[in-house]
């Protein structure tokens, strides 16, 4: 299990990743209780990683205009050009 | 022969300079807009930047030219062995007297052609491994940034950023090329690169186009793209034209969609799903370790009961106590009894201290009686005297006195006389 990871790091994908696995395993209720425990609250800690990630969602978009000397800048894209 | 000679000078007579510059003029005018079909063959582009080829059919073969600012605006790449149609003029060179076929523009000869050279390209760049499945990278599950390659106008940048709008609102970075016609392959190409250095580099491409004619579709198949494509180190959707429609950047991109909204339904989950997944999630969570507690607290108490009843085993414990305490009092009356025996000692001792003490007390008066029985003076009470010299030592003989001695003659009365011998 990828437990040393920091969550700050984790992608969305490996967070939710592990938060099923965690899930999985909680479900089959093989581990000990002690384990399940700091399992639960890894578990906890992923969800809120992965509800902030989807909350992050803002839409934000840019146009990339090339100078004459090549280099790229971007501007606010206008959707009614 | 005079009949001769009139026949002869019946013809015009050119200078071959005239004839020339007629034939020049005839041709030029004659096929001043022409359009021919031929396959390219003996392509050669000249350090002058212009193009010669010979442009042939099974029977015949034309020279053709191509000047160096009409190259770089054809939309067909001339490949040897191309058949295509040219449009253009004819123009002579008096100088050789050579006619040749000046194109100005230049088109693939019919879909079936045009569909040989992309079926040709495509297994060139294949046997290169460009489309190897190997070299498929896969999507992110959920992209930060997101970089579109496509016209900034029209539909299809629309329908994308609608769709992404609907789904998971990200960031887009746009970079605007021409989709069809001369330069846009090149623009492409170049955009697929920049966003390879561009920070924040997306972490998915969409290169777009809507529907059109297999010629508007070219850039898309131009060998420059497909490269771009293949080599891009961020994993790229492709959506070029129908779904019908394919184009060789399909082959190399790592996903082909078949629309733009299809490519952003690929690029992106739906956020109000995995909101609901993570929300499913969570109460999974928590039932699986409240079932687990359950579980376990239904074991405990099986097996306490398999332990039996603590206060039954409190009683026996008890009992023993009990029986214990019952042995406390002996102790204590075993003490008391001690106790007893030490305090009656004590009153004897105590008893037996004063007789002690009398007794001494009669001895000491005794001994004192004795010794005043025996004491000189009881001696000198009885008649006699004692006689001492001068430094008081008693003188028992009468041999030891001198003459003229001073003595000392203590009586009964303890009067002292003092007497010279002589």
């Amino acid at each position: 299990m990828a437990a040393a990871n920091a969550l700050e790091k984790m992608s969305f994908e490996e967070a939710l990743e592990e938060l099923e696995t965690i899930v999985r395993d909680l479900e089959t209720g093989k581990a000990p209780l002690e384990k399940s425990i700091s399992s639960y609250e890894r578990g906890i800690a992923l969800k809120q990683h992965c509800e902030n990630k989807l909350r992050d969602a803002r839409s934000k978009i840019e146009k990339i205009t090339v100078g004459k000397d090549g280099s790229l800048s971007t501007k606010p894209f206008d959707q009614k050009e | 022969m005079p009949g001769a000679e009139a026949i002869k000078s019946n013809v015009p007579e050119f200078s071959v300079s005239e004839l020339a510059f007629s034939l020049k003029r005839t041709l030029e005018e004659q096929y001043a807009r022409i359009r021919v079909r031929g396959e390219l063959s003996r392509i050669k582009i000249h350090t002058s930047g212009h193009l010669y080829t010979d442009l042939k059919d099974a029977d015949a073969v034309i020279n053709a030219v191509c000047w160096k600012g009409t190259v770089s605006k054809l939309s067909v790449k001339p490949e040897e062995g191309l058949e295509v149609i040219c449009t253009g003029r004819i123009s002579t060179y008096p100088a050789r007297s050579n006619y040749q076929l000046i194109i100005e523009s230049m088109e693939l000869a019919g879909e079936g052609a045009l569909l040989k050279m992309l079926e040709e390209r495509r297994k060139k760049l294949a046997a290169e491994g460009l489309f190897d499945p190997a070299r498929k990278k896969p999507l992110p599950f959920l992209p930060e940034t997101i970089g579109v390659v496509t016209s900034p106008t029209g539909a299809v940048i629309r329908d994308i950023l609608h769709r992404l709008e609907d789904r998971f609102p990200r960031h887009v970075l746009v970079w605007p090329v021409l989709v069809q016609g001369p330069g846009a392959a090149e623009q492409i190409a170049a955009a697929i690169d920049g966003f390879q250095n561009i920070d924040p580099r997306p972490d998915l491409l969409i290169v777009a186009r809507g529907g059109g004619s297999l010629e508007d579709l070219m850039p898309f198949n131009e060998e420059i793209v497909v490269r771009a494509a293949a080599n891009s180190k961020i994993p790229l959707i492709s959506a070029v034209g129908h779904e019908t429609d394919t184009t060789l950047i399909d082959h190399a991109a790592d996903l082909r969609a078949p629309t733009p909204t299809g490519a952003a339904e690929m690029a992106v989950p739906v956020r109000a799903q995995l909101q609901a997944q993570i929300m499913q999630d969570g109460q999974r969570l928590y039932s699986g370790l409240t079932r687990l507690a359950s579980e376990l607290q239904h074991k405990l108490e099986a097996k306490s009961r398999g332990l039996g009843d603590p206060t039954r085993l409190l009683e026996v414990k008890t009992q023993r106590l009990d029986h214990a305490a019952d042995k406390l009092p002996r102790v204590f009356t075993f003490l008391d009894h001690t106790q007893k025996i030490f305090d009656r000692w004590s009153e004897h001792l105590a008893a037996l201290q004063p007789r002690l003490t009398r007794d001494w007390e009669k001895r000491v008066d005794y001994a004192g009686k004795m010794l005043g029985a025996y004491s000189f003076e009881n001696v000198l009470q009885r008649g006699f005297a004692l006689v001492r010299d001068a430094q008081g030592h008693v003188i028992t003989d009468a041999a030891a006195i001198k003459s003229g001695q001073d003595l000392d003659i203590q009586f009964k009365d303890k009067k002292h006389i003092k007497v010279q011998s002589r």
